[in-house]
């Protein structure tokens, strides 16, 4: 049988370039870059590389802007935690929405236990943050705005520009955590005028325990990692020098490609988002019909629980992910598919298909030749099945 | 995740469906939580002749469902409810953790339909 993958936003392949690129650093490249011989010197000089490659992914002015970590979610602590504790003589209001990545929700939560007040801009029915929300929200205590640049789960670009400025505005530091929207479409952080970015490198086909946060050379940060000073003093630690080569070479492949690609995987989501709606009625679009990731498509089946959803597609091959409970740790479902207006049973039925650089035409023709058998026979096992629907 | 079995009668759950003439029907859960449940029986002399069930959840809630079913067929009403939850997950190869509280509700559902059976055979 052949395997079909389309859950590249919860783990992707290295791309075979990137490998290529990694692979000395493992072994005759060991050099650590803090030494002064040429071993050490090599390292370092492979690193400020991979750092300029990144930076000029997202449009920044300098590579020292840079700073690697382990990944998104050390990018998003450093961001949100460095910058709270650096500046909380000026103020303790933290600014986020109701729709970001777990990683957000959680480290406010605990920034929130540490006396920082924080609140949560909603989202409309497509999840868009609505700009004039965060200037109702914003104060002169604010020190920190967080949005997302673009939802992994239902795929809605966010209009951080106007964000950004509203921060501004209001003197507070403006993050935004681009793990979804980097590679697939342009970030530009000075355009945008962002003070913090965060970064991962896998969801660029490079290799997973390695990511960055692009801190904007005026911004004030506390570092969280004390250590031997390495990255500005903001993340200290021996670097990971195969990793972060192979998150250069991968943001390098990303910014030559993106524009094909993107174009690419928007016509495969699309013939697939197409094929799905005309054989399966009572299924829905998630999130935004036109700002939304070239990559992504979130759909809701009515009647019907996702993780079965997902057994009976793997049973045929096919990878997938789900909004439901039932495949999370807290049993409950999707805090972005709540967040949008879906009832519980709404976001139980809901599935993820994020696709990657190694889909093709094949893969979508075999998702629609089995998904609407697949819901025919779940919606015939279901009590909420109305009669109609059940032949 | 899933052990063999569970995932078998995932694959190939048995008595799915209705029954129109049911002598007893229980339904338990809710689909807000995820898993909700019908269980139908027919009992014959005293003895549960045909069930058939219909769920909306995950693979551990329609396999259980299914379990179920085989379970309590041609059981006497004492000896099905008798039948407890840890019956049902023992049956399938175990169940994961998490899903031993929300999905494993089929016992619940066939001890409902018992007792509205009873409750319908009392009133008559």
């Amino acid at each position: 049988m052949k395997r079909v993958y389309f859950d590249y936003q919860a783990g992707s392949p290295v791309d075979s370039r990137v490998f290529e690129a990694m692979t000395p650093y493992f072994g005759i490249m060991f050099g650590n870059p803090s030494s002064t011989h040429g071993l050490g010197q090599e390292a370092k000089t492979a690193i400020e590389d991979a750092r300029m490659k990144v930076a000029s992914l997202i449009g920044a002015r300098k590579k020292e802007e840079i700073i690697f970590t382990s990944g998104a979610t050390e990018s998003n602590n450093l961001a949100l935690i460095g910058t709270a504790q650096r500046n909380k003589e000026k103020g303790d209001g933290i600014v986020t929405s109701t729709i970001e990545h777990i990683s957000i929700l959680n480290i406010c939560k605990y920034l929130a236990r540490q006396g920082f007040k924080v609140k949560h801009v909603p989202v409309d029915s497509y999840g868009l943050v609505d700009p004039t929300s965060v200037e109702k929200t914003i104060s002169e205590k604010t020190i920190l705005v967080s949005i997302m640049h673009a939802n992994g789960e239902i795929g809605t670009i966010e209009p951080i520009a106007e964000i950004g400025r509203i921060a501004h505005a209001h003197g507070a530091a403006f993050h935004v955590d681009a793990v979804a929207a980097a590679g697939k479409i342009p970030v530009d952080v000075v355009g945008d005028k962002i003070d913090l970015l965060s970064l991962s490198s896998n969801d660029l086909y490079g290799p997973k325990g390695v990511g960055a946060l692009y801190v904007n050379e005026g911004t004030r940060m506390a570092p969280i990692l004390i250590g031997g000073g390495q990255e500005r003093g903001l993340r200290s630690g021996t670097e990971n020098v195969p990793a972060i080569i192979g998150m250069g070479r991968a943001a390098e492949i990303a910014a030559q490609e993106m524009g094909d690609e993107s174009a690419r995987l928007a016509r495969l989501r699309d013939r697939l988002h197409a094929g799905i709606a005309k054989e399966i009625p009572y299924s829905y679009l998630n999130g935004h019909p036109a700002a939304r990731l070239p990559n992504n498509l979130s759909m809701r089946f009515s009647y019907i629980e996702g993780e079965s959803l997902v057994l009976s597609l793997d049973m045929e091959g096919i990878a997938v992910s789900s909004g439901s409970a039932c495949s999370s740790k807290t049993l409950e479902p999707s805090h972005v598919l709540r967040a949008i207006g879906l009832a519980h049973q709404e976001a139980h039925g809901s599935l993820l298909f994020s696709l990657g650089r190694w889909n093709s035409d094949d893969d979508v023709d075999q998702v629609l030749s089995v998904l609407p058998s697949i819901v025919g026979r779940l919606r015939r096992m279901s009590p909420l099945t109305p009669k109609d629907l059940q032949v | 995740m899933y052990s063999e079995e569970v995932m078998d009668h995932f694959r190939n759950p048995r008595n799915v469906g209705e029954i129109p003439d049911a002598d007893g029907v229980g339904t338990v859960g809710n689909p807000v939580c995820g898993d909700m449940m019908t269980v139908y029986i027919k009992v014959q002399d005293n003895r549960i002749a045909d069930i058939k069930f219909k769920t909306f959840g995950c693979g551990a809630a329609v396999a259980t469902s299914s379990m179920v079913t085989e379970l309590a067929k041609g059981k006497t009403l004492e000896e099905a409810v008798k039948i407890t939850r840890s019956d049902v997950a023992e049956h399938l190869g175990g169940l994961p953790p998490i899903k031993m509280h929300c999905s494993n509700l089929a016992a619940n559902a066939l001890h409902s339909a018992i007792e509205d059976y009873l409750k319908r055979k009392g009133s008559k």
